[in-house]
């Protein structure tokens, strides 16, 4: 693992969807077993040029989630190594009998892409917008649970992904341009958070944050280091198998934990991360993070307002959680 | 025109047949109860498969050229183990451990558990798909090689398998034929009662784009034999084989009330592998 962070708080000039394409172009490339199967969904993700350059591994299955799952795993069992997309509420809800039983059970590793995460559904809405697609997936057994934040860490985990065998994995993908976090050619490795900030024994808690709410937790970080509060930063993109070590070492170091997640936190990094710590090192927790709600439409901005997806908040819950200690 | 060869191999395979059923029952008695009714319904078609048109490598289960067979129906998994036991996958001793602790052979098949076993099937209608994957997979490898699924006439209750017949007719997978075992009963009663299909499941499939054979006799090799070779000639469209089964055929306990699973007593168990061992005895004595 190696990374260069940049975490200005600039939109991405690139789309996180690219970040897969660019990826799987350059798979498909040199592998000829590397095949996507969409649901009607390539002209929201541009997997159109996967299309375009290998017509006979680019899959369109039509609007059938479940069936396209089951044709994922038989492809699998056929030797291929199978990415299947579809928004985040259809691939986890839509289809999860056929990953879990079909796939996960049978040891098909198929690793499945599933755009629009929580609020980043914004316009779709309710309907659409999934705030319980890493829980699903976290429930399976063996399952890889990823929830990247920017294009380059979109191409990178694309590329680690496809080398699984024999396990599914999950993969969250903001559609659009977010914000960068990462320079290019920062690599990541499966399972193992990024410490982002870290100010040795002045940490006063630390926070652990996935996706939308790394750049959240930047903009945290530099606020409540003006008001004199240190604090630790860690991207703990892979929700499962999540990194116990590290949860613990921050633990014990800074005495405190604030989560932040775009998601049910009640079920999912939140939940995760107070299991690791209530089994090997309790330490008072704070959660930002969808609690228990539904979605619902609007703008994103709006969106990470409702549902207090912000850096306001965890910089709330990183005094409160201090002031737990 | 009938040949003396094809007479003797229709003789082979009844006699397989026969000796699949015998198994199969003895291999669901080694427990005393399970999915009888759906296991003996297919018996002969598994027998035409494995007995002659399947090209498989028992020393070699997952041989990248093989063709594969995926009961969609998984609770049919008992006749699937005795049949790869018979053709030599492994042990016929071992298919007596069905569902006791660690076996290899849970009640509905299992793709890392039993050699020859080529997907992992249970949840209905999820086979249709997996299926429907590997003829594509082997397709896009250009491979010689075929793959066969059974579903259940009660299992196609299942929106998946027509989301499964769509996809298969659109990518013109000729490399696939799926076998409709319509024994007209389902777990709560009859297909008809329960869950009743338009016009018919066959009309279905028709509609969908799919070639369709009507086998009268479903449990008649010579007719299963003749239309599996019809299917395989068929190009650019996947062909369903409609099998008109009886559910339980074979078991005396069974057999009369088309149950979908059985717990019958030590008594009736007996006088069922009787029967089918006497049917096998019938069948060579035909020879």
């Amino acid at each position: 693992m190696s990374f260069t962070l940049i975490g200005k708080h600039e939109k991405d000039k690139r789309n996180c969807r690219d970040g897969y394409v660019q990826a799987m172009l350059e798979l498909m490339e040199a592998d000829k077993s590397v095949v996507h199967v969409d649901c009607d969904l390539m002209n929201c993700i541009n997997t159109g040029k996967l299309k375009a350059a290998f017509p006979d591994r680019a899959i369109n299955a039509g609007i059938a989630e479940a069936n396209a799952m089951g044709v994922a795993a038989g492809l699998t069992a056929t030797g291929k190594k199978t990415w299947m997309h579809s928004f985040g509420c259809f691939s986890s809800r839509r289809a999860f009998d056929q990953a879990f039983m079909s796939a996960a059970y049978a040891k098909l590793g198929v690793k499945i892409l599933g755009s629009d995460p929580g609020v980043c559904a914004a316009y779709n809405g309710g309907t659409h917008m999934p705030f319980e697609d890493c829980a699903l997936y976290m429930s399976v057994p063996d399952a890889i649970v990823i929830d990247p934040v920017d294009y380059v860490q979109v191409y990178a985990l694309t590329k680690k992904l496809t080398a699984v065998e024999g396990r599914i994995s999950y993969m969250r993908m903001i559609r659009k341009g977010f914000t960068t976090v990462y320079a290019d050619g920062s690599d990541f490795e499966i399972g193992k958070g990024v410490t982002l900030k870290e100010n040795g024994d002045k940490d006063q808690a630390t926070i652990i944050a996935s996706g939308i709410m790394v750049d959240e937790s930047l903009k945290a970080y530099e606020k409540l280091a003006e008001e004199g509060i240190s604090v630790r930063v860690i991207d703990m993109f892979t929700w499962k198998p999540i990194d116990e070590d590290l949860i613990v070492k921050s633990a014990k170091e800074t005495g405190a934990i604030v989560t932040a997640e775009n998601h049910n936190c009640t079920v999912g990094l939140g939940a995760a991360v107070a299991r690791v710590l209530a089994e090997k090192c309790p330490t008072p927790v704070e959660m930002v993070g969808v609690h228990d709600q539904f979605g619902q439409v609007g703008a994103q901005s709006f969106l990470q307002e409702a549902y207090k997806l912000t850096a306001d908040e965890i910089i709330a819950k990183v005094k409160k959680v201090v002031g737990r200690k | 025109m009938y040949s003396m060869q094809k007479a003797e191999k229709m003789q082979a395979l009844r006699e397989f047949a026969a000796e699949i059923r015998v198994e199969t029952l003895k291999t669901i008695g080694s427990l005393g109860f399970g999915h009888v009714g759906g296991s003996m319904s297919i018996v002969e078609a598994m027998a035409v498969l494995y007995g002659d048109v399947m090209k498989v490598d028992p020393k070699n289960p997952r041989w990248e050229d093989r063709d594969w067979c995926v009961l969609s129906k998984g609770h049919a998994g008992p006749c699937a183990y005795a049949t790869l036991a018979l053709k030599g996958f492994y042990p016929l001793e071992e298919t007596r451990t069905l569902n006791k602790p660690s076996t290899n052979f849970p009640s509905h098949t299992d793709r890392t558990k039993t050699p020859g076993v080529d997907l992992t099937t249970g949840s209905l209608g999820q086979g249709m798909s997996t299926a429907t994957g590997a003829a594509l997979g082997n397709k896009i490898d250009g491979r010689d090689n075929h793959v066969y699924v059974f579903v259940g006439d009660g299992e196609c209750d299942e929106g998946q398998v027509w989301e499964a017949a769509q996809f298969a007719a659109h990518y013109k997978l000729d490399n696939l034929t799926c076998f409709v075992d319509n024994n007209k009963n389902q777990l709560d009663g009859k297909v008809d009662e329960i869950m009743s299909h338009g016009k018919g499941i066959g009309a279905k499939f028709d509609a969908f784009g799919w070639n369709v054979i009507d086998v009268a006799d479903g449990n008649d090799v010579e007719q299963i034999y003749d239309a599996v070779q019809q299917a395989l000639t068929v190009k650019g469209v996947p062909t369903c084989i409609v099998l008109n089964t009886v559910k339980g055929k074979g078991a005396t306990f069974a057999e009369p009330s088309g149950a979908h699973s059985s717990q019958p007593s030590p008594e009736q168990w007996e006088e069922a592998i009787a029967a089918a061992e006497a049917e096998l005895a019938a069948v060579k004595a035909a020879k």
